[in-house]
């Protein structure tokens, strides 16, 4: 039997603002465990939330760049339930009027084409703290940091048909909110959180099955293995002639599959209703188009001019839009006067390969790219080849000096000097004349042995195209044998 | 007559016949005197003495305001720095606040002199004062009766001539109805007016803080340092109050009260009389009356005691044993650890209302409950809107009875809620509106109510100084303790 595969993504991200959602307590991780938590995210009597109004202006940004519908006017509610981590014994989010309405992102697929997914709504919430486990043998920790940092949850449509999709999504999302500067998009720390609704169908029906969630996938291998695994699991059960139980289950990396969590007996009751703390949050036209005019050019709108006004393909265009920090070190790098295919070459090629390595990022790339673009002024104009660019390459990311730098100190330069070739090439002719005899005697092969003793003898500075027509005006062309 | 005002402690302090220090003392000494009123659940005499002490530099330096030097007191529900707050529960009994309530802040800044934290029915929670884990609070001018709640101990320490003035939170009547009961001037301001920084949640959308004392001008006096904007209430009004003055001075002559006349008749025989001469005294000040109808407003019991609940059933859930306040011994696991501590700490009335606001919003009982309470809400506020077309203020009664023997009411919750059905319907409105003695029945002091427009303190100040002007029943005073 075939089925269509329905997934919807509920992505948490955590915004960048100085203070906590509802309180003046630093937006910071903390050193010790407790230490940015104040009397707010204690739940200390007494105390009240006062909103951020630089988070309602962040996901507002977010709204706008998704072309949504944004509120004018937004409510909190409470959202009850007993954690210990949760220290008011509600969380303080939305329900009804939410700041974002609908809205869509286009998304690159795994094919290449581009899909519009609808995104229904995204609202903010305070995040809760973290229960420790592992720090004393026989009890529970509650580290409070967490809590109160402002969350913009953004919820997808069920538009997505695989896993691969869903991790296309994610990867668009993730670089729309870095490129807004929302969120740093930091998955491994948490600042960027994914729970995948997924079921599945026969193939061309219209009612949706029974779907399962899948909480906190904090990387995007994760989340692919997890809707991967899943959805055969789902298979299975659907094929055994069992039903899909609705229930959240976790994925489990070290055994790569999905569990369902403890589940309660009973359906919890939020009983969600608006927070009485907070007044209803008025938003105006103003508010509305202050948002709009503070996007930077989004990432849709890079990839398109990339291609048409740089003249890059659209796989370069695809790979350098689609990451903010290499979008920002490729645009600095042209700024710096770098041709764009030149950099769209090392971006894809050299530097991936060299962050592929150290595992580093682009943020913290030993090369600058205003450095980047002077190597390749050096290569334009004919100091280097690229054998000798990629070698001044190395020496760069050692020392962090400019190409000039290196190039000056180690001689690097490319020999084109004529005079300088003609006589290396007559003294490995006359050095070599076995190899000449079989050259003209039709081994034109030999012709590389040639090239290979010449660069030796240059320590590798000779122009390679030259050298050649000098090797073949000397030796003339292969004999016929 | 002895210095029991805060007015004529001022003018003594500003004269220089007496001292910070000495009003103090004779504060602690009547704090003493009383201790079988069970007004007080922390007196911090060391901490008093130092602010006596500072305040009487502070007015030698010639700096300081009307408060500096006035011994005052704030229930125990205004979080103090430093000092236990417990809100009458068992549930905070070990807590202290690390911080000062906007409003306690604000009198420290001015000068006051705190003597310590007033007993109350827990959370607030109840309209007689028997409600507090730490004992009943004893009414001054009937030791047998009810001082009224929750602000019991607010009312019975300026009614037993401790402190001149008191805080006091109302939700449904807090502050008024004590007021009435032990024969003081009460103000509860419109919502928003004075911060909730600080101020232990009941019911987030209702509580206002406010203060009593002997007279409207003693309240107006404290209510314009309390009150004004405060950036760490989400719902703090916009503004600041206008001086004691400018509050007391409005004209009355001339002046509409609208008395919805189906409240009166509501009232036990006994408060009739004095509520009727009350009437007669404000046509005496040029006050014109209107019969009115405020259609809904007996609806406003119900709805509130399903918005209130629903409220504090959530605002409670923070004790949970887990960070502060009381936690069983030995949970075996985490839902052990929320029964027990809960079930422990919280008293019965509490744990009825959080049961029934519970109820309220849950899936399935929320739109019959919550959302039809709301709607209720918005037509009793839509009634006094309407109300205020034709009149500029309204006159009824606070309680419909004088204070109650203790334990009277106590066994029957639902007696107890209709105790505030003529003080409910303003909290659901956000109106300010202030009770003042009118007269006495059977030795009892009544109340009566006046209600006006949002942020139209000053024209209730007004009309009731006016009032006291010409009347005496706010300088009447119980027997004082140990007197024959």
């Amino acid at each position: 039997m075939n089925w269509d595969v329905v997934i919807g993504l509920e992505v948490h991200a955590q915004l960048q603002t100085a203070s906590k959602l509802f309180s003046p307590a630093p937006n910071a991780a903390g050193a010790t465990p407790n230490e940015t938590a104040s009397a707010v995210e204690l739940g200390l009597p007494g105390t009240l939330p006062v909103p951020n109004a630089e988070a309602i202006r962040l996901a507002l940004r977010f709204g706008a760049a998704i072309d949504a519908a944004l509120a004018t006017e937004t409510i909190f509610a409470r959202k009850n339930y007993f954690y210990p981590d949760l220290p008011k014994g509600y969380q303080i989010s939305q329900l009804d009027a939410p700041i974002v309405g609908r809205g869509s992102l286009s998304v690159v697929m795994p094919d290449g084409a581009t899909k519009a997914i609808g995104i229904t709504r995204a609202h903010l919430e305070e995040d809760a703290g973290k229960s420790v486990h592992d720090a004393y043998s026989d009890r529970t920790a509650i580290d409070l940091n967490r809590a109160g940092t402002p969350l913009l949850e953004i919820v997808s449509e069920p538009e997505l048909h695989s896993a691969q999709e869903a991790v296309a999504y994610l990867r668009e999302l993730h670089n729309l909110v870095r490129t807004l500067e929302i969120c740093d998009g930091n998955m491994n720390e948490g600042s960027l959180r994914c729970d995948a609704n997924v079921s599945l169908k026969p193939a061309g029906s219209e009612t949706l099955g029974t779907r399962t969630e899948i909480k906190n996938l904090n990387s995007f291998r994760f989340l692919e293995r997890a809707i991967t695994y899943e959805i055969e699991r789902q298979q299975l059960v659907l094929e055994g002639g069992g039903a899909v139980v609705q229930e959240t289950r976790l994925y489990d990396p070290d055994r790569d599959e999905t569990r369902p969590m403890r589940s309660k007996e009973e359906a919890e009751d939020y009983r969600y209703f608006p927070d009485p703390d907070l007044l209803p949050i008025l938003l105006t036209a103003d508010d509305h188009a202050a948002a709009r005019a503070s996007l930077p050019e989004l990432p849709a709108a890079k990839r398109a001019r990339y291609e048409t006004d740089l003249g890059l393909t659209a796989s370069e265009a695809r790979l350098l839009a689609s990451e903010r920090s290499t979008a920002a070190y490729f645009e600095a790098a042209l700024t710096a006067g770098a041709a764009p295919k030149g950099a769209a070459n090392w971006l894809a090629g050299e530097i991936a390969a060299q962050l592929n390595r150290s595992g580093e990022s682009l943020d913290a790339f030993p090369i600058t790219p205003a450095q980047l673009a002077g190597l390749l002024a050096r290569v334009d104009d004919g100091t280097l080849s690229s054998k000798l660019a990629k070698t001044v390459f190395e020496r760069m990311l050692e020392t962090r000096e400019d190409a000039d730098v290196i190039i000056e100190r180690e001689g690097l330069k490319q020999v084109s000097d004529s005079g300088a070739l003609e006589s290396l090439v007559a003294e490995v002719i006359e050095a070599n004349p076995g190899q000449v005899e079989q050259y003209r005697a039709g081994k034109g092969k030999v012709l590389g042995f040639f090239v290979g003793q010449l660069m030796k003898a240059s320590g590798g500075k000779a122009n390679p195209q030259q050298l050649n027509a000098l090797l073949k005006a000397a030796l003339g062309e292969p004999g016929e044998g | 007559m002895s210095l029991d005002t805060l007015s004529a402690m001022r003018r003594a302090l500003e004269a220089g016949h007496t001292t910070a220090v000495a009003l103090t003392e004779q504060a602690l000494a009547a704090a003493e005197a009383n201790g079988d009123l069970n007004a007080f659940l922390h007196l911090d005499t060391a901490k008093a003495r130092a602010a006596a002490e500072a305040a009487d530099a502070r007015r030698q330096a010639g700096e300081g305001s009307a408060l500096t030097g006035i011994p005052l007191a704030v229930k125990d529900i205004f979080c103090s720095e430093g000092d236990p707050t417990t809100a009458a529960s068992k549930m905070l009994a070990n807590w202290r606040a690390p911080y000062d309530a906007t409003a306690v802040a604000r009198l420290r800044d001015a000068g006051a002199v705190l003597l310590g934290k007033l007993n109350l029915d827990e959370f607030a929670m109840g309209a007689s004062g028997e409600n507090s884990a730490f004992g009943p609070t004893l009414n001054p001018w009937d030791r047998t009766r009810v001082p009224g709640g929750s602000s019991s101990g607010s009312a019975a320490a300026v009614a037993a001539g401790i402190v001149p003035a008191t805080l006091g939170t109302d939700t449904g009547g807090s502050i008024r109805q004590p007021a009435a009961f032990c024969g003081l001037t009460g103000l509860k301001p419109t919502y928003g007016r004075v911060s909730r920084w600080g101020m232990i949640a009941f019911a987030s959308s209702l509580d206002q803080g406010g203060a009593l004392a002997w007279s409207a001008e003693d309240v107006a006096e404290v209510f314009s340092v309390i009150g004004g904007h405060d950036a760490r209430d989400a719902t703090s009004a916009p503004g600041t109050i206008a001086p004691p003055g400018a509050l007391l001075s409005a004209p009355v002559a001339g002046l509409t009260l609208g008395v919805p006349e189906a409240f009166f008749e509501a009232v036990d025989s006994a408060l009739q009389g004095p509520l009727a001469e009350a009437r007669a005294q404000f046509e005496a000040l040029g006050v014109r009356l209107k019969a009115i109808e405020l259609p809904f407003a007996g609806d406003a019991v119900p709805a509130y005691y399903v918005l209130a609940p629903a409220e504090a059933s959530t605002n409670l859930s923070r004790y949970d044993g887990v960070r502060f306040g009381h936690r069983c011994e030995n949970p075996v696991d985490l839902d052990d650890l929320y029964r027990r501590s809960r079930g422990e700490g919280f008293g019965p009335e509490v744990k009825r209302r959080i049961l029934t606001g519970t109820y309220a919003l849950s899936v399935g009982y929320y739109d019959a409950y919550y959302r039809q309470a709301q709607r209720v809400r918005r037509r009793i506020l839509g009634s006094f809107t309407e109300a205020f077309q034709s009149v500029d203020a309204l006159f009824l009664p606070t309680t419909p009875t004088t204070a109650f023997k203790l334990g009277e009411k106590r066994h029957d919750p639902i007696a107890l809620y209709e105790e505030d059905r003529f003080t409910i319907p303003a909290n659901l409105a956000g109106l300010p509106a202030l009770s003042l003695p009118v007269g006495f029945s059977n030795g009892l002091p009544v109340g009566g109510q006046l209600i006006a427009p949002h942020f139209e303190e000053g024209r209730i100040l007004s009309l009731a100084h006016a009032f006291q002007q010409v009347t005496d029943h706010h300088q009447q005073r119980p027997m004082a303790r140990g007197a024959a």
